[in-house]
């Protein structure tokens, strides 16, 4: 579901397939609902070892996220910090992450590649952007964990269900085009650089 | 104090410091970012700007770690040789960094190659890193921390020159990580750039210069003009806070260098995430102490 909250566009899992591909690279959402945290390790289990996820995902969102979290199952636990890590290491997997699981938001930081991008196009995904290093901002977006998976890999790259409210600010970053706005910026700032080292071998004769 | 007691003490102090970097980004990294912030033309950027000082203020008032990547622990020492702690002082910030970890709480992130476990408190074999410097007939002892994230250690880089490729050589090779592998490394970037005879002695040296002040300047006038160089073009590319764009791209560019081999020129890169936790402390012989990161940090008073 989308709606406007506060003068938000907000949606809500689970997210249909509409929802998404209504969505365009640069826009700015906020979620709200069911997510779960994936980095390495649960790539490498769902698709290259071909486990079945913990919990179902299908029509919610995936956040390469490792927390910082307390307490236990017996006691529950509480997630002190949070935020999103570098998704291009999950590019291998990516595609037939998307596939297997019908996630349909992934939540990172940085871009992604052209995999990533064809599984968006072909399945009706997004990949946004959580400003990132902001953990106790993040943090205060979430409700409560839900369910823990996976804890076996460590907290960091453990299977985390977490429940949230207004996430974000998400820019969307890969649509269900297949539009990929850092792939644009990353050609945008290797021209700028080649101006730049043009004016650096000049200014180096002057102070060498 | 006793020995012990001493031992005690300094662990105490450290952990507590370490905890407190997690916490607060060290002052001269807030006031290089409000400067970027004042500057930033871009709404987009500026909105990401207020968003991180938002975050700084919560993680202040809630006491948690700003980042949630509390990285891997790293210190350099420079130890008088007379420091009393001298001979402690390994098992004491092993010590002190499993202490943190739990009372921080840090993230555990140190993981055991080939048996590949986490150990779950940020210390094993070889962590945390120590970099040591021995000061002769000198009392104190000065101790740089530093939280290596991982999304800024990734692009990490080192290699080895030919003469012939020059300091234009050096800029290409700083360049080029910047637009490719820094977008994901939480820009506005700190970069460390070391420059030796080889590899090894470049990357040590790229890491101390993330260790040096935001806006400090290398004491050899060209090496500092070299410095200013590389910041006014990274920060033309136009990379912005998060790589999606603004009007600057790094919080400065240190350089440390040693002298090189006539036949190379090995050169390193570090880099430094917006979250730059890092700090220094200084401790006098009876473990009186001052920082000249942190001036909130107190202890046991
Ligand atoms: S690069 Fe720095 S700010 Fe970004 S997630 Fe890693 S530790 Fe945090």
């Amino acid at each position: 579901m989308t709606e406007t909250i506060n003068g938000r566009t907000t949606l809500t899992t689970p997210f249909t397939e509409e929802d998404i591909r209504a969505l365009r690279t640069g826009d700015v959402i906020y979620i709200s609902g069911d997510i779960v945290t994936g980095r390495d390790d649960v790539h490498i289990r769902a698709v290259s070892e071909g486990m079945d996820l913990p919990a179902e995902i299908r029509g919610k969102a995936l956040m390469h996220a490792g927390p910082i979290v307390t307490g236990s199952a017996e006691d529950g636990y509480s997630l002190v910090a949070i935020g999103p890590t570098t998704s291009m290491r999950m590019e291998k997997l990516e595609y037939d992450f998307i596939k297997k699981t019908g996630v349909r938001l992934i939540i990172g930081k940085g871009g992604m590649g052209k995999r990533t991008a064809e599984a968006c196009r072909e399945f009706g995904a997004v990949h946004c952007v959580l400003p990132a290093g902001n953990a106790v901002f993040t943090a205060l977006c979430t409700e409560e964990i839900t369910d823990a998976g996976w804890l076996d890999l460590g907290m960091a790259e453990a299977f985390w269900s977490i429940r949230v409210r207004e996430l974000g600010p998400l820019i969307v970053s890969i649509d269900s085009s297949g539009k990929n706005l850092f792939e644009e910026k990353k050609k945008e700032y290797a021209s700028r650089k080649e101006e730049q080292l043009q004016k650096i071998s000049k200014r180096l004769e002057t102070i060498l | 104090m006793t020995v012990e007691e001493k031992k005690n003490r300094l662990t105490d102090i450290m952990a507590a410091f370490i905890g407190y970097t997690a916490v607060h980004l060290p002052d001269d990294i807030v006031s290089k970012l409000e400067d970027l912030r004042d500057a930033e033309d871009d709404p987009a950027a500026r909105s990401i700007y207020d968003m991180m000082f938002e975050n700084m203020r919560l993680a202040s008032q809630l006491g948690r770690p700003s980042c949630q990547d509390t990285g891997l622990v790293q210190f350099k020492i420079e130890c008088g040789s007379r420091f009393p702690l001298i001979h402690q002082l390994k098992d004491i910030l092993h010590d002190a960094v499993i202490k943190a970890t739990a009372e921080t709480p840090l993230r555990p992130n140190a993981v055991e190659p080939f048996d590949e476990i986490n150990t779950g408190n940020n210390t094993g074999t070889g962590a945390p890193a120590l970099f040591w410097d021995i000061v002769p007939d000198d009392e104190s002892c000065s101790i740089y921390t530093y939280l290596a994230g991982g999304g800024c250690s990734l692009p990490g880089h080192a290699m080895v020159l030919m003469p012939g490729d020059g300091y234009e050589g050096v800029a290409r090779f700083v360049m080029d990580r910047i637009t490719s592998y820094c977008l994901n490394a939480c820009p506005p970037l700190l970069v460390g750039v070391g420059i030796a005879g080889s590899i090894e002695t470049a990357a040590l040296l790229s890491k101390h210069a993330l260790l040096r002040p935001a806006g400090s300047h290398n004491p050899n006038k060209k090496a500092a003009e070299m410095e200013k160089l590389l910041e006014d073009s990274i920060n033309a590319v136009g990379i912005g806070p998060q790589g999606l764009g603004g009007s600057s791209s790094v919080l400065g560019v240190n350089i440390e260098y040693s002298a090189r081999h006539t036949a190379t020129i090995g050169v390193a890169v570090s880099f430094g995430c917006w979250t730059h936790r890092r700090g220094h402390i200084t401790f006098d012989s009876d473990l009186g102490f001052i920082t000249d990161t942190h001036a909130g940090f107190t202890y046991g008073l």
